[in-house]
């Protein structure tokens, strides 16, 4: 087991830099970057109102534009000419100009690498704090969000499901059933816009306020106090958080107990006259967990990434509302940090699912067949 | 299966033959009969039919795809039908053909059917005589009275107008972004599971990394980075949906892979293109079809969160997403505009999924009743 371990662990760094080296292109491809988007698009480089210099010194500045070793650049004019016969500089060709883009963002790319593996993400291009920091700010935010949905979540979908499967097919079953299905067709941000239309603010019922994590200078106030404020703004984005999920776990702890309930020790253990309760916990919903583990497995990178279109409405300045604002910014260290720490917690979280297995289900083993 | 052996035909005939139909011989010499089995479809069918709620999100997919296609003809402007000076005209002809030089009645074109009817013309409209950009600044935020049903907007504008024309952009985003991406997914799948090896090792190590975003967030990132458009959202989720539906292909190539009736497609030397097209795929469509259709409430869904955040389609065309975006600011005053989109949305997701839930319990055999 110990050696299975670490070899999933060693798998996961190859697998992360993958990703992060996809990442990093792939934004890097995208038209336009910071700068330019600073200079509204180009425009004012077009019109003359800042020079082709002053661009290149930004650029430089926040380290989108570096020196190619004269090695490469040696390589880049021989390739070019060898195909298209010459080498402008003016006017180049496009193997120049792919050479050039790929060779620029190799090297950044290392420098990047280089700077994570010191622990240090970098600095953001949006307001110049760094991107670590702001992190730090988002992610506690994010954590209590979804922690709590996740534990309302957990402690109300399973026994609703299992509840329901062992009622298996009479009427309350299937009106609970129906009524989960409704739920989780309902689309999220629709909800969160009626219950601030009903509950905060509105000519209805101002209860709850409007959008943010706590009020404002909140953090003065004695613990107690605090602890209420937050709670009291959490209530809305937390109810709408949880609907979804809620309905989609009930009905997936039903259906596996549902599979569960039909095998024959079940049978046996009623038959040798085991109270409902151990037959249903002891014997039953211990062999329906393994579903339910798997699903957890997916639900621990969406703790970290956030919900991007809640945090939006209810302005929670958690993590999803900080990547979606990076990335209209063209931020590019605050989205490769939050896309690397997403990635990595997703493999773990995959990882962690595996474990579960074998500690609910002892047959499940992950030693190649034959070794003991 | 290049060759036109007609015995080579012959076989391959009665490997089908063997799937659909039982051959029974009534006598040693006698011409063989054969009965009819009941077809897959037609079982899966009928078990389908079986439940009320199927049948009910069927019927409501049906009815919103009819609406979204005849979308032009139950909500304009423009009028049906115009009788003046004895003259007979359809101008809604018109609004339906783009191109201005085509125009059937080029004479009825900018025309104010108003002054037109005062003048003595006999003028008839649709059901809702309104198009998605008339704006009326003499009726705004009208609630729902007898001549705008679902009420008017800031600008004066139908809202069940809009409504209908929404459902053109949000089912269609829906349809061609799943289809893309079960096509890709499709076609990833058969190859990763038919040929397995590296092109199976690579292509999981692809999916490993494509699962690995929050897709909600990717999708997001994209339109940000190559702007909000509708044809992009189609890309978009039609790029990052195919994992889902590759994995369960592969799944289903490897269990058929080793079959006998995949070997002997082998061994008449069929081509592998016609083994995965013609024998593999049509037995694991079933469990595709399920997870498209749930893809496509998921879609519908997805497109309405990135219209309602603004990434959707540009104004002033309407989708439901960007109705329920542009009501945020009305919300206190106006109800109607947050309320009717939003149940547009949810009835339509709602029944994408039933539907979806019918087909898989109506395909699953051990679910099967009677």
């Amino acid at each position: 087991m110990t050696t299975y371990l670490i070899k999933r662990l060693l798998a996961i760094i190859p697998t992360l830099l993958g990703i992060t080296l996809i990442t990093f292109f792939f934004i890097k491809l995208a038209p336009g970057n910071p700068v330019s988007l600073k200079m509204q698009g180009g425009e004012a480089l077009k019109a003359g109102q800042i020079t082709q210099e002053s661009m290149d010194r930004m650029l430089r500045l926040y380290g989108l534009k570096v020196d190619l070793p004269p090695a490469y650049e040696n390589f880049i004019s021989q390739a070019t000419i060898k195909i298209h016969g010459s080498d402008p500089k003016d006017k180049p060709f496009w193997t120049r100009k792919a050479l050039f883009w790929l060779g620029q963002n190799a090297i950044q790319y290392k420098t990047w690498i280089v700077g994570l593996a010191h622990g240090d993400f970098g600095i953001s291009f949006k307001d110049r704090r760094p991107v670590s920091v702001k992190i730090k700010e988002a992610l506690p935010i994010t954590l209590t969000l979804n922690l709590i949905e996740l534990l309302i979540v957990y402690f109300i979908s399973i026994p609703l499901g299992v509840f329901s499967a062992v009622r298996g097919e009479s009427l309350l079953d299937k009106i609970i059933m129906l009524f989960l299905f409704l739920l989780y067709s309902l689309p999220d941000f629709w909800i969160a816009v009626l219950l601030i239309m009903y509950f905060a603010g509105g000519d209805h019922f101002s209860w709850f306020p409007l959008s943010g994590f706590q009020s404002e200078g909140a953090e003065t106030y004695p613990f107690f106090m605090w602890l209420g404020n937050v709670a009291w703004h959490l209530v809305l984005p937390v109810t709408v958080m949880v609907y979804g999920s809620f309905a989609f776990l009930s009905r997936f702890a039903r259906s596996s107990m549902l599979e569960v309930i039909k095998q024959d020790y079940i049978r046996t253990a009623k038959a040798k006259g085991l109270p409902m309760r151990t037959v249903v916990w002891r014997h039953g919903f211990r062999n329906s967990l393994i579903p339910l583990l798997t699903l957890m497995g997916t639900l621990l990178p969406s703790l970290i990434g956030g919900s991007v279109i809640i945090e939006q409405i209810f302005s929670i300045p958690g993590m999803g509302k900080l990547a979606f604002e990076s990335a209209l910014a063209r931020d590019y260290p605050t989205v490769m940090a939050i896309a690397t720490i997403t990635c990595a917690l997703t493999l773990i979280s995959l990882l962690l699912g595996d474990l579960a297995y074998v500690w609910a289900d002892p047959r499940i083993t992950f030693e190649a067949r034959g070794e003991k | 299966m290049t060759s036109k052996d007609p015995e080579n035909q012959e076989t391959e005939d009665l490997i089908q033959d063997e799937e659909e139909r039982v051959s029974v011989p009534q006598s040693p010499q006698g011409p063989t009969e054969t009965i009819e089995v009941p077809r897959y479809w037609s079982i899966v069918g009928k078990q389908f039919r079986r439940s009320w709620l199927n049948r009910i999100g069927l019927w409501i997919i049906l009815a919103t795809a009819l609406i979204a296609i005849f979308a032009p003809f139950l909500a304009n402007g423009v009028p049906v039908y115009v009788r003046y000076q004895s003259k007979v005209y359809f101008p809604i002809l018109n609004t339906i053909w783009p191109i201005k030089k085509l125009n059937l009645y080029p004479e009825m074109r900018d025309v104010d059917f108003k002054s037109l009817e005062k003048k003595g013309a006999d003028v008839r409209y649709t059901f809702v005589p309104y198009s998605p950009n008339d704006y009326d600044l003499n009726s705004i935020l009208l609630p729902p009275d007898e001549y705008h049903w679902l009420g008017t907007d800031e600008q004066g504008r139908d809202v069940l107008c809009r409504m209908i024309h929404g459902a053109r952009i949000s089912l269609s985003v829906g349809l061609v972004a799943v289809l893309l991406y079960t096509v890709i997914g499709i076609g990833i799948g058969a190859v990763m599971g038919y040929f397995g090896g590296f092109a199976d090792m690579a292509f999981s190590r692809l999916i490993e990394v494509t699962i690995c975003f929050p897709t909600f967030f990717l999708i997001l990132t994209l339109l940000s980075v190559f702007g909000p458009s509708i044809y992009n959202i189609m890309l978009v989720i039609g790029l990052t949906g195919w994992p889902g539906i590759a994995r369960l292909v592969r799944g289903e190539f490897l269990k058929l892979r080793n079959q006998d009736f995949i070997v002997a497609c082998e061994s008449q030397g069929m081509s592998h293109t016609r083994t995965i097209f013609r024998h593999i795929l049509p037995n694991a469509f079933a469990p595709v079809m399920v997870s498209s259709t749930f893809g496509i409430a998921s879609a519908i869904l997805v497109e309405s969160s990135l219209s309602f955040l603004g990434f959707g389609v540009q104004p002033p065309t309407p989708s439901w997403g960007d109705l329920l975006n542009q009501s945020r600011d009305f919300i206190d005053i106006a109800w109607w505009l947050t309320i009717f989109p939003g149940v547009a949305i949810f009835l339509t997701v709602t029944s994408y999924n039933l539907v979806g839930e019918g087909l898989r319990d109506a395909i699953d055999p051990k679910m099967r009743k009677g």
